[in-house]
């Protein structure tokens, strides 16, 4: 399959006050395509994806989605282009089902707002996918659980189900392996791979090893910088990282 | 809404159409006719603090501005037909709302309070204050409409009736759009509004179309509220009366349109309670510091609102049952966070 750019940012930048979060970080995200970026505590890598998904505004540089120019676009009209993104503090809707969770995610590429006489879960397109995502997510047994009373672990696989359910073209995931146990993440491993032929991915993570299984491409960030970028080998191999993030970390 | 719910409402609806033919006298037939007519003016609210997590302080503006709507737009040459007369009052309501609702809703929180208490103070103002409203005396409606030949609405029935009618118009058409996608996004946009817009929702406009649907129907209540009395004055768009409307949805408990039907007879009825002289002799001017103090009482006892009775009542009656299952519920919650 053809490796072409889903996602692009070009110079991103953002300062809160005097601290430059993000500092002119530009970042590819192709198809088939895992591109997992690590960093320390603090190195701007959750205010990345709040700037590429459009979150928060940038202070400078530029997005662009599926080859179009986004960066004026605001977050909910990113995301109905196909840019889907989850958290790293659960953002679910805790008083309602597990399934109602994903279908009111799967709704957003279904609205019609208008049609205030149609029961919500007779449209089945969103039911559909709701379920698909719900069941690759492994949730399958607790669609009927309110989503606020599930484990710590489920409420993770839940954020990871609402944002497929939405079934973007990019994903973009905040730390999903962080409260897994060991076989919830087997599974999140193998959906991503699963995910990765069509989709791209990028992958913030702490565990090491999980990115360095599952990652095509790294990028290394400190303090709002790229210091470094390649492939797990180079990553693995390079004295910068050490240095600077692994010697620290590991 | 499960059955034994929907249910319990039918019964509400179906006792309320038999009231006046099984002894409900002249007094009876007007107060619960004016509660009814509240009851509109509570559901529309539910709509914006209960399903959207929208706390309007300025209801009642909405409501006034319909009562005015319907004085105003029925003249002083005959009797115009409910028909017209109730969907332009609507209509009014309505257009003042998607103005409030346009820019309260760029504020948040205390301050989309406070600015929807503001834009109603103004609407009070302006009838209180200029010749169109007829200042604090109010007006007079001549002429009240008619349905066809026939129904007439002078006639308490008539009035009593329709009234009903339209509150079970507005709970129906209500329970459909709560389910319907919009419902569910505006119950999205109350539980997490982040969330939404990060999965694709544009929040903004669904916020404002809540506003208006929700102005357009506490427009009817007022409409019919003027139609019943045949006379408006100021005080229907005072702060007083949208506080009362709040306490009526809380009362009730928040996030079910039953509640605010169960709340709104709930707080009318304890009020005319409270103001009988009957029972209370001159203590009766005084019905403010009764209604305070069961609120308080009913909110400290059930949090949830009275919806939440049946609930309370059931956990009381398990006796130790419940004590357990609260320990339960702790270990699972401390479960989730750890
Ligand atoms: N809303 C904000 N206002 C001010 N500073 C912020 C804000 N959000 C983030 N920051 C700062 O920006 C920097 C980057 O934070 P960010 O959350 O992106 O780091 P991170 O790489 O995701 O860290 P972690 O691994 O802990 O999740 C931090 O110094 C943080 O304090
Ligand atoms: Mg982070």
């Amino acid at each position: 399959m053809a490796n072409d750019v889903l996602l692009r940012g070009k110079d991103i930048t953002r300062r809160w006050g005097g601290l430059v979060a993000v500092n002119k970080v530009s970042i590819e995200l192709e198809r088939n395509c895992v591109h997992a970026v690590i960093g320390t505590n603090g190195a701007g890598k959750s205010t990345l994806i709040n700037l590429l998904s459009g979150e928060i505004p940038l202070s400078d540089g530029s997005v662009e989605l599926l080859g179009k120019d986004v960066t004026g676009w605001t977050q909910p009209k990113r995301a109905r282009a196909g840019l889907g993104r989850s958290y790293q503090r659960n953002t679910i809707f805790p008083s309602f089902s597990v399934f109602e969770n994903c279908r009111l995610a799967a709704q957003a590429k279904h609205q019609k707002g208008w049609a205030w006489w149609e029961r919500a879960d007779r449209c089945s397109v969103s039911t559909d996918s709701a379920r698909d995502a719900a069941h690759r997510a492994g949730l399958d047994k607790l669609m009927d659980r309110t989503a606020g009373m599930i484990s710590h672990g489920q409420k993770r696989q839940l954020e990871i189900a609402m944002c497929l359910a939405t079934d973007p073209k990019v994903l973009l995931l905040d730390e999903p392996l962080a409260g897994m146990g060991a076989e919830e993440t087997e599974r999140m491993l193998a959906m991503l791979d699963e995910l990765r032929p069509d989709h791209a991915i990028l992958l913030v993570e702490h565990d090491m090893d999980a990115v360095f299984r599952v990652a095509n491409q790294i990028t290394v960030m400190v303090n709002g910088t790229v210091i470094a970028r390649g492939d797990p080998d180079f990553i693995r191999n390079s004295p910068e990282v050490r240095v600077a993030y692994l010697g620290e970390g590991h | 809404m499960d059955k034994s719910k929907g249910i319990f409402v039918a019964l509400v609806f179906m006792a309320l159409a038999l009231y006046p033919f099984v002894g409900g006298g002249g007094y009876g037939i007007d107060i619960v006719t004016k509660i009814m007519i509240y009851a509109i003016l509570a559901l529309s609210l539910e709509l914006l603090v209960g399903t959207t997590g929208l706390v309007c302080f300025g209801q009642a503006a909405f409501f006034g501005i319909g009562a005015y709507a319907a004085v105003l737009f029925s003249g002083e040459q005959g009797a115009a037909s409910i028909l017209w007369l109730l969907p332009a009052s609507m209509l009014a309501a309505a257009v003042y709302a998607l103005a409030v609702g346009a820019l309260s809703l760029r504020t948040r929180g205390v301050y989309f309070i406070m600015v929807t208490l503001a834009f109603a103070q103004m609407a009070y103002f302006v009838v209180h204050d200029t010749p169109l409203g007829g200042g604090t005396d109010g007006i007079y409606l001549y002429f009240r409409p008619t349905l066809g030949e026939k129904l007439k609405f002078d006639e308490p029935l008539v009035m009593y009736l329709f009234s009903l009618g339209t509150l079970v118009f507005v709970f129906g058409f209500l329970t459909v759009l709560l389910n319907s996608r919009f419902g569910r996004a505006l119950a999205g946009i109350r539980v997490n509004e982040q969330r939404m817009r990060g999965t694709g929702f544009t929040t903004y406009p669904y916020k404002l179309a809540a506003f208006v649907i929700s102005g357009g129907l506490a427009g009817l209540g007022g409409a019919l509220f003027a139609i019943k009395d045949g006379f408006v004055n100021p005080e229907l768009m005072s702060w007083h009366l949208s506080g009362a409307a709040l306490m009526m949805i809380i009362l009730g408990g928040l996030g079910h349109l039953r509640g605010a039907l169960i709340g709104a007879f709930a707080f009318l009825l304890l009020q005319e309670f409270f103001k009988a002289e009957a029972i209370f002799g001159e203590f009766a001017k005084h019905w403010h510091l009764g209604m305070g103090i069961v609120i308080i009482a009913a909110v400290a006892v059930l949090p949830r609102g009275l919806v939440g009775l049946p609930e309370v009542l059931r956990k009381r009656l398990a006796g130790s049952g419940g004590g357990e299952s609260r320990i339960g519920g702790l270990k699972s919650a401390q479960g989730g966070a750890k």
